[in-house]
């Protein structure tokens, strides 16, 4: 499919770049799933608005490039100096003329902004009844996701069911971010202190990525976060477990109970400890870091940097600030074995 | 000494003074001109070389050639110093040599306030930069602690919670130390402008550069006060402790915003409207033909002024400010397009039916209508908020801007240099390396940032110092990446064109033919510009039959020139120690006594400088 739905106006292909811009664009469409973040493939009824105003927009810009671009390059070819050439007659200008293209234009934006404004207006709509309700906080340097009326904190990976309009109340617990998904619609800055909106409806199934598109110090970079779309019945499913206590501890297995007792116990010269700030239901409260309590159904950790397998979260472990710079996780020594059973403990917490 | 200065082919009289002195107590505009031209032309260097970095850096997904760290302060410092520390004097650089020559006056209204504003400038340049190996003075642990929170500074990221270091304080008090010399210049050249002009040389006869520089020296005074007010509020909430952007305190992260891009959008206008002008100057001259539509041109100049006020939130959409706040600024920003396409138009036609003599200034002129045409497109694009807010702060913004400022601004100051070089340096650059310059940039600058508009789409956000290897961005990455190296070796080409400019013939008063008063004199010119004021009767008066009363080549009697002064300097001292002063302010004593000794130096300087004898 191409990422606008129709080609209004046939392109001047003798202009190089305007080909190239063409060629991109059908890579884009015909291969969108190598651009996971594309804001050209969207899946909900908001990125579909803004998706379709910016074809518009896009081919009115094209048109004017094209004519603009070509009358510039007909002038340099035309009037270029050619031997035995005379002066060329003194004109001053031509006020018809410089009314008409101070309108035209003027016509094209008129054009333009009246789509936009509708845009503008559908977009800022108050979230219908029923619409599921998130509060979205940004934090240096990932994502905190709270469904207050379902009972469900979690880190990084938004779930939302298919088909339900979602109002995401975004908000910030230290400097400004801003939270985008590409597919499912435009961002919207996090913000200490203010509360901002974004409302939309995905209408497929599947896990789109995103990330911080404001920058919020040295991690900006590592600030992403990924939006599953499940079906309802999914949805309720992952709502329940995460909603309950996370799963009694396998008493046979040694490992996840040598975890657990490290989580509990690890406590560095500086004074920092896994319960001061991360929350597991029934053994701690800390709240600076990600809620862990289901950490174990999670597909990534450390702002959705780091696939959350036994070697991602070694990986994180060893030396948090060396995967996402300036991470308030400072490094603690930790031996293998510790690892080890934080890894298995952190798994069995699904 | 310099009262009287009789041309120097009479051998009975001394030449223009020469030596280290002369240039640190100049107050002739032409060589501050000069001084503006090299030093800003070396700070773009060096914006250029840690554009080079990040780009290397970015050249690839997951690379660690600079730590994310020191690529904030990379990313942040590129930024800073091309909009403060070279395009911005760039311009400057051409409003002292030109501007005073194109209206006819003997020098700009207030010679030494003109001297004083370059060292502010040199100075304040200097201090920034320091930041980059002042890390062992404040105990950091690595040698370079410049600023990082971007060239927008948002708050409360520069809060001292957020950034504790002196980064933001160098970036703070040098925009500070910046903005003096931009106001006290902008102040200098409205009144010069105003009240120099030569017998003749009415509003509507004057250059179309002198006129799109004074619409920028009103941008400059009104936009530069606002930015200060946003400055002193965050260096009181990191000295003092207030909490205009303390949220925990009643403060508001969206106050600064509001007061950035209040100044940033009319910034853009400052950046942009000079390189407009020169534009407008060689246009006509390559072509053979006046400027079509000059009236059309110079108000449209002026209502982009204007309108620039009234656009700054469309930097701001992802913030949610509502619907009519978004349509609104929505709408006035397209109203910008009307006259911005109108300029275009209007160049055009001036080409149309001409006699066009594609030589470098030329080339650098029409590049910059080709880019400025993308530039103005991509603008539209997210003048629309719901389009914006997929398109703001990823490459499609970053490409956007550069096809504007370097595709635009840049291309037309380098149209300027090659234009006015021969009036300045008496030699012509070469035209051949000029043409390969040109094309060299002119691809690397596409190559750059053309795939940016596409990576930007396809979800790669601005100021992220690595990226996801699997975003399919690696190759859009990797092309941007040599389009850079390739406008590197462009810049190396300009350069050895400087070098090799020597051995270039002489130029003669008017080497292109061109219409405007400044060609009508020696190249370079005498110190006192004219031996006679001139007496203008035309818009193009060295076009015109009889356009400008004759101007002798030897004076008919002595002529007033200002004499040479170190007290400018002396005063931009003061101000860079006060500066120093403020940085020190987790030290309270030594920092209050810095600040009050460079205010006694200032306020000497300005003393002796009003009590400097006049005639010497």
């Amino acid at each position: 499919m191409a990422p606008v739905p129709h080609r209004r106006f046939p392109a001047a292909a003798s202009w190089p770049r305007l080909a190239a811009l063409a060629v991109g664009l059908l890579v884009v469409g015909c291969a969108s799933d190598r651009f996971p973040q594309t804001t050209f493939r969207p899946v909900s009824d908001a990125g579909e608005a803004i998706n379709r105003l910016y074809g518009q927009i896009f081919w009115w810009a094209v048109f004017v490039f094209a004519v603009v671009q070509s009358a510039l390059v007909v002038t340099l070819i035309r009037y270029r100096r050619r031997p035995g050439q005379g002066e060329p007659k003194q004109t001053h200008g031509h006020t018809l003329v410089e009314i008409a293209w101070t309108l035209a234009p003027a016509v094209i934006l008129v054009v333009i902004a009246v789509p936009t404004v509708r845009t503008i207006f559908r977009l800022s709509g108050t979230p219908p009844a029923g619409a599921l309700q998130v509060e979205v906080t940004g934090h240096q340097w990932w994502w905190e996701f709270r469904y207050a009326e379902l009972g469900v904190v979690t880190a990084n990976e938004l779930h939302v069911p298919l088909g339900q309009p979602v109002a995401l109340a975004i908000t910030s617990a230290d400097v400004i971010h801003s939270f985008w998904a590409p597919r499912l619609s435009g961002k919207r800055d996090a913000m200490p202190g203010r509360t901002t909106r974004l409302v939309f409806t995905a209408d497929s199934v599947g896990t789109f990525l995103g990330q911080c598109a404001e920058f919020c110090g040295d991690s900006h970079a590592n600030m992403r976060l990924r939006v599953m779309v499940d079906s309802p019945a999914v949805f309720a499913a992952w709502a329940a477990r995460q909603s309950a206590a996370p799963p009694p501890l396998d008493s046979s297995d040694a490992l996840v109970l040598r975890g657990e007792e490290a989580f509990r116990r690890i406590r560095d010269p500086g004074n920092h400890s896994c319960v001061a700030c991360h929350t597991i239901a029934g053994i701690s409260g800390g709240a600076l870091g990600p809620n862990l309590s289901h950490v174990g159904s999670r597909t990534t950790i450390a702002g959705g940097t780091l696939r959350s397998d036994s070697a991602g979260i070694a990986r994180w472990l060893h030396d948090p600030p060396g995967v996402k710079p300036g991470s308030l996780m400072p490094r603690i020594e930790l031996t293998d074995d510790e690892i080890a059973a934080l890894i298995a403990y952190l798994h069995s917490r699904k | 000494m310099a009262t009287t200065a009789i041309p120097q082919s009479s051998p009975a009289v001394p030449a223009a003074p020469t030596g280290v002195w002369s240039w640190i107590t100049t107050t002739d505009h032409k060589r501050i001109g000069v001084l503006y031209g090299v030093t800003a032309f070396l700070f773009f260097l060096l914006g250029g070389l840690e554009a080079l970095v990040i780009r290397i850096q970015l050249g690839g997904p997951e690379q660690h050639v600079v730590s994310a760290e020191f690529y904030n302060q990379l990313f942040t410092m590129h930024g800073t110093t091309m909009v403060f520390l070279a395009i911005m004097p760039l311009s400057a650089a051409f409003f002292n040599f030109v501007i005073p020559l194109q209206i006819g006056a003997r020098d700009v209204a207030f010679p030494r306030l003109n001297a004083f504003s370059y060292w502010v400038f040199l100075l304040g340049g200097l201090f920034m930069n320091a930041s980059f190996v002042a890390g062992p003075l404040f105990g950091a642990g690595h040698l370079s602690v410049a600023p990082n929170a971007g060239w927008f500074g948002y708050a409360n990221l520069t809060s001292t919670q957020f950034s504790p270091g002196p980064n933001i304080d160098f970036w703070v008090l040098g925009i500070q130390i910046l903005g003096v010399a931009s106001l006290a210049a902008a102040f200098n050249f409205i009144t010069t402008i105003i009240n120099l002009r030569a017998p003749g040389m009415t509003w509507m006869r004057m250059p179309v550069f002198t006129w799109m520089s004074f619409v920028t020296q009103f941008l400059i005074i009104t936009a530069f006060p606002v930015i200060t007010i946003g400055l002193v509020f965050l260096l009181f909430d990191r000295v003092f402790g207030t909490n205009f952007y303390n949220v925990r305190a009643g403060g508001d992260v969206l106050l600064w915003q509001h007061l950035f891009w209040l100044f940033g959008h009319p910034e853009v206008y400052i950046l942009i409207l000079p390189a407009m002008g020169i534009v407008s100057e060689v246009l006509p001259t390559f072509s053979r033909k006046p400027l079509f539509g000059y009236a059309v041109v110079v108000y449209s100049g002026v209502l982009i002024g204007v309108v620039g006020w009234g656009v700054w939130a469309h930097h701001m959409f992802a913030t949610g400010l509502g619907p009519v706040a978004d349509s609104v600024f929505s709408a006035s920003t397209m109203l910008i397009a009307v006259p911005t396409g109108v300029k275009i138009f209007n160049w055009i036609a001036t080409m149309w039916g001409g006699r066009l003599e594609f030589r470098t200034p030329m080339l650098f002129a029409v590049g910059f209508i080709s880019m400025f045409i993308i530039g103005g497109l991509s603008g539209v694009m997210h003048a629309s908020p719901p389009a914006d807010l997929q398109q703001t702060d990823t490459y499609f913004v970053v490409a956007h801007f550069h096809y504007v400022l370097f595709g635009g601004a840049v291309q037309g100051i380098f149209a300027g240099i090659y234009y006015w070089w021969p009036k300045i340096f008496g030699r012509a650059l070469n035209d051949r390396l000029g043409k390969l310059h040109f094309w060299l940039m002119f691809a690397g600058l596409n190559l750059t940032f053309f795939p940016m508009h596409f990576s930007g789409l396809l979800g790669m956000p601005r100021r992220i110092y690595t990226y996801a290897p699997d975003l399919g961005l690696n190759t859009l990455n990797l092309i941007s990446t040599v389009g850079a190296l390739l406008t590197g070796v462009a810049m190396l080409v300009f350069l050895y064109n400087v070098l090799a400019s020597r051995k270039q013939p002489p130029a003669g008063k008017n080497p292109w033919g061109a219409a405007t008063l400044e060609w009508a004199i020696a190249s370079p010119p005498p110190a006192y510009n004219f031996s006679v004021l001139p007496t203008v009767k035309s818009r193009l008066p060295l076009w015109t039959e009889d356009g400008v009363s004759e101007i002798p080549d030897v004076p008919p009697g002595p002529i007033h020139v200002p004499p040479g002064s170190a007290r400018p300097l002396i005063a931009a001292v003061g101000i860079l120690t006060m500066g120093i002063g403020a940085l020190m302010h987790h030290h309270f004593l030594p920092s209050l006594l810095t600040v009050l000794g460079g205010a006694a130096i200032l306020v000497y300087g300005i003393y002796s400088w009003a009590f400097e004898p006049f005639e010497v």
